[in-house]
């Protein structure tokens, strides 16, 4: 085995292994790694630092990958010399590694341009994970935040501060924004867009120092105005990292230059990605560094194929509330330009033609057609039949039919250069039916995801036995999916209701995310929130069940169904002195006051003198029992008694959707266990957990959690399983639907049967919420605003 | 509706400001009207409260941006016009009261 070793563990250098992997092996593989992580895919940082993704989640190759294939691999290592003569490359360790192949991806930096002070401390550049995680950590609400440079890379850094809270400015030398990328009237889009955001963006200002003592306090521009700063970001551009090449003697110019193959002036040495130059071009995308991979994969492992003859340029900004996607020559020298644009929506576009065919695009606002765009640009499509609806496609009759259209050797994957035939071809032979599935096995839409619909609608076309994944958006308001707006609200610390709203939505609201973002904060910080009323549904405002008539119902907690001849004396005196028109028994074993007037309420819980029931909410109902060993002649367990306990241990608790419980002593399951969305079952010598049951629209049978021994360990079980649902099922979900979308054998694994720590982690939560809940009916006595229960009386009355 | 041209219509002080938290609504009765009045945190909104469906409270309703959801079956009622935004193409309109705030004092036109 010759030895391969890849100077480079980013995305370039990754996707390269990844193709020589698919030819014969033939290498004994390191691969070297400045950085310390795996590698992962560079263009989501931004997504990291606006909080839509975790830096789990743009992981491209996990180390098990590395492990699985063979790969040595040392991170935290920089190469610092190359012997070409020697055959090896030097590490800032001091070890010496020999090879037979050298590949260099060694990516680019960012450019530092010659500005005093850059040095000071809160000086960042924006281009790897660790910078992300330093920005992460001071992006706090109000910090004040300039970032230097206007280019895709310093709006992407500032949009995600300004999301965090941030104050920022963007300085800017040039008189438009991206105009590497947009031509002015496309820059002036987005610098309105990004001012309708809340970004300062100051056009044409040169930066003269960075000001302050040992850390930056402001950005003194050339005009004399210095700019507050308590942090900085410098995006002025990246710069191809080619001192190896030096090193190495390599023929370089602004990168290390290779050929069509991606072969250097070395014949045993092959460079990749954003280091290098190829026909004097040297790319900063992704596309292209994918493209690059797969020739000289082909290269290095003697299969010399088709050649690389360089990348059409595209970029789609990846910003919230941005959209810009931008492709080819889109100047206007020697080309016909065909625009549109209307000022009110922010959408500006523009297409360039020459002989008929398209060779550039600009699309700010609305990005929906940059597929068919590139398309045009890739194939050269004769434009002739098209010019009448170059902006505008007739509409197609249905979604299936733009698919149908496109032909099987189309790109659908532009970053990783997959073809719907591709994907077609790959969906019958690995039996594929999720988008994960698709993922991993084609390695389609895991560059910048702008063909994640794409894929989808392939999938649902194709795919027999297609399946939607759960990255349903909560609603328009704030469109992310629960997963999503959970890990959001965790890593940004965000605690009310109207933050998010601000930060990540429309700023309004509805009545779908409102009671839902309530839910998850009260969930996720167990109690210690900003509880915002005006995001809750009435029943949460005034602790009682609104009916038909604006009137409301009141269900006392009767934990077990075991009440007392006194508690019942009250409840009928209540019903009395209320004249409630209906008393009624639940299905429930508890009683229902119904059609009682708001301003009443307090004084009804007062003379109760019971605990609210919560049959109201979507939280803990109750625990049904049966009477078990106390009096059953056939009771094996003491029902009552555990389904007491359980109640006590649950109740004024909220969870995604209402929790209904029943506890019985024998397999007869007389309080109908097995229905409910958490039962007990007791058995000779034990219990069984069973959890995810219903008896509603639809009866599902619950599903065997555990068995176990002892009403304490029962009771375990029951907690670790409603804790897990509390945070893992999405707002509304049953645990019927919860437990059928994940699977029991899942839940078993991550509830009874995970490890120590993890079980641990599950009962502090729940202990930490039970801490902080309480009986909401004491509203009564001490309201949260003077009229929460009694309505305005006008200061001056009116004859009616 | 038509408007009851029998009595004239003039501000009637309501409520001090803080009585209604921000995007909250709150019921009024003024003269033999129910009235809903809503703090949408910049200004206050005030309509009749019933909903045009079931005649729900609409007081009790969750505030979406400048309309309300009504609690019972979730029709939405623009609170500026009175129209109903939920369900589309609905005709219904719920009359609307003008509204000022005087030292901290809100008056409704009705």
């Amino acid at each position: 085995m010759k030895k391969l070793v890849v100077v480079g563990n980013g995305m370039a250098g990754m996707a390269c292994v990844e193709q020589i992997l698919k030819h014969a092996p033939q290498f004994d593989i390191t691969v070297f790694g400045d950085e310390t992580h795996v590698n992962y895919n560079r263009i989501l940082l931004s997504s990291v630092l606006a909080g839509e993704r975790s830096a789990d989640e743009i992981t491209l190759n996990p180390l098990e990958w590395y492990l699985r294939n063979g790969i040595q691999l040392r991170l935290g290592v920089r190469v610092v010399d190359v012997s070409a003569a020697e055959k090896t490359v030097t590490g800032d360790d001091g070890s010496v590694t020999p090879y037979d192949t050298l590949l260099l991806a060694t990516g680019s930096s960012a450019f530092r341009p010659p500005i005093p002070g850059l040095d000071k401390q809160n000086v960042f550049a924006f281009r790897t994970l660790d910078d992300t995680r330093e920005l992460l950590e001071r992006a706090n609400p109000g910090v004040k935040a300039v970032v230097i440079g206007g280019g895709l890379l310093g709006l992407e850094a500032a949009r995600g501060l300004q999301v965090r809270g941030c104050d920022v400015t963007v300085v800017h030398l040039m008189s438009t924004l991206m105009e590497r990328q947009l031509d002015p009237d496309g820059g002036n889009y987005v610098t309105g867009k990004m001012e309708d955001l809340g970004i300062r963006v100051l056009l044409r200002r040169s930066t003269t120092a960075i000001v302050g003592d040992d850390r930056a306090e402001g950005v003194a521009l050339e005009d004399g105005e210095i700019l507050e700063a308590d942090l900085v970001v410098v995006a002025a551009g990246i710069r191809p990292n080619v001192e190896l090449g030096h090193k190495a003697g390599l023929h370089v110019n602004r990168g290390i230059v290779v050929n069509d193959w991606m072969e250097t002036s070395d014949p045993d040495i092959f460079a990749v990605g954003e280091c290098v130059e190829h026909r004097g071009i040297c790319y900063g995308l992704v596309a292209p560094l994918l493209e690059q991979g797969k020739v000289l994969a082909a290269t290095i492992t003697g299969n010399k194929g088709p050649a690389y003859t360089g990348t059409i340029l595209a970029t789609k900004l990846k910003i919230m509330g941005v959209d810009v996607f931008s492709a080819g020559d889109w100047s206007e020298q020697h080309s016909d330009p065909v625009r549109f644009e209307d000022r009110a929506l922010g959408i500006y576009k523009k297409l360039t033609i020459r002989d008929g065919k398209l060779i550039g695009a600009i699309l700010v606002g609305d990005t929906a057609d940059s597929h068919r765009y590139m398309e045009w640009l890739r194939t050269g499509a004769d434009l002739a039949d098209k010019r009448s609806h170059l902006l505008f496609p007739p509409p197609a009759s249905d979604a299936g039919l733009d698919i149908a259209e496109m032909s099987d050797g189309a790109t659908v994957c532009g970053c990783v250069g997959v073809s719907k035939g591709a994907i077609i071809q790959a969906i019958h032979e690995k039996g594929i039916s999720t988008l994960s599935q698709l993922k991993e096995t084609t390695r389609a839409s895991t560059g910048c995801g702008s063909c994640t619909s794409l894929c989808q609608n392939i999938l649902r076309a194709v795919a027999p036995d297609f399946e939607e994944e759960g990255k349903k958006v909560l609603c328009a308001c704030v469109p992310f999916s629960q997963d999503n707006l959970r890990e959001i609200l965790r890593s940004q610390k965000l605690k009310s209701v109207q933050d998010v709203l601000d930060i990540y939505g429309n700023g309004k609201g509805c009545e779908v995310c409102k009671p839902a973002l309530s839910y998850m904060l009260d969930m996720i910080w167990c109690g210690d929130h900003d509880e915002d009323r005006s995001a809750r549904f009435i029943n949460d405002r005034v602790h009682a069940n609104i009916q038909k008539d604006g009137t409301f119902s009141v269900v006392p907690r009767i934990r077990g169904g075991v009440t007392t001849p006194a508690e019942l004396r009250r409840i009928a005196d209540v019903a009395e002195k209320y004249q409630v028109p209906m008393v009624k028994i639940t299905g429930s074993q508890r009683i229902d006051l119904l059609g009682i007037k708001k301003e009443d309420l307090p004084k009804v819980w007062a003379d109760l003198g019971m605990p609210s029931g919560q049959a109201y909410t979507k939280g803990v109902r109750m625990v049904k029992t049966c009477v078990g060993t106390e009096f059953c002649r056939f009771g094996t367990q003491d029902s009552t008694s555990a389904g007491i306990e359980m109640e006590r241990r649950f109740e004024q608790l909220f969870t995604p959707h209402k929790v209904k419980m029943a506890t019985v002593g024998c397999p007869r399951n007389c309080a109908e266990a097995t229905v409910k969305d958490i039962g007990l079952v007791g058995q000779e010598g034990g219990w069984q957990v069973v959890v995810g049951g219903a008896a509603g629209k639809s009866v599902r049978k619950a599903d065997l959690l555990i068995t176990v021994e002892t009403t304490e360990a029962a009771l375990e079980a029951a907690e670790l399983f409603f804790q897990y649902y509390r945070e893992q099922a999405n707002y509304l979900e049953r645990t019927y639907d919860f437990v059928e979308r994940v699977g029991i054998d899942k839940v078993r694994k991550d509830t009874v049967y995970a490890p120590e720590a993890a079980k641990q982690g599950l009962l502090d939560r729940l202990q930490k919420s039970k801490a902080a809940s309480r009986d909401a009916w004491l509203e009564g006595q001490s309201p949260v605003n003077p009229t929460q229960f009694i309505p305005l009386r006008p200061i001056e009355s009116v004859p009616s | 509706m038509t408007p009851d041209v029998s009595k004239v219509e003039r501000w009637i002080r309501v409520a001090q400001c803080d009585s209604i938290p921000p995007r909250e609504g709150r019921a009024a009765t003024i003269g033999d009207r129910q009235i809903a009045i809503f703090n949408l945190g910049d200004r206050f909104l005030a309509v009749d409260n019933q909903c045009p469906h079931q005649s729900g409270p609409l007081c009790d309703g969750i505030v979406a941006g400048d309309a309300v959801v009504c609690p019972l079956h979730a029709w939405k009622v623009n609170l500026e016009t009175g129209a109903v935004a939920r369900p589309a193409n609905h005709q219904d309109c719920i009359r609307t009261y003008a509204t000022r705030v005087d030292a901290g004092v809100i008056s409704i036109e009705a």
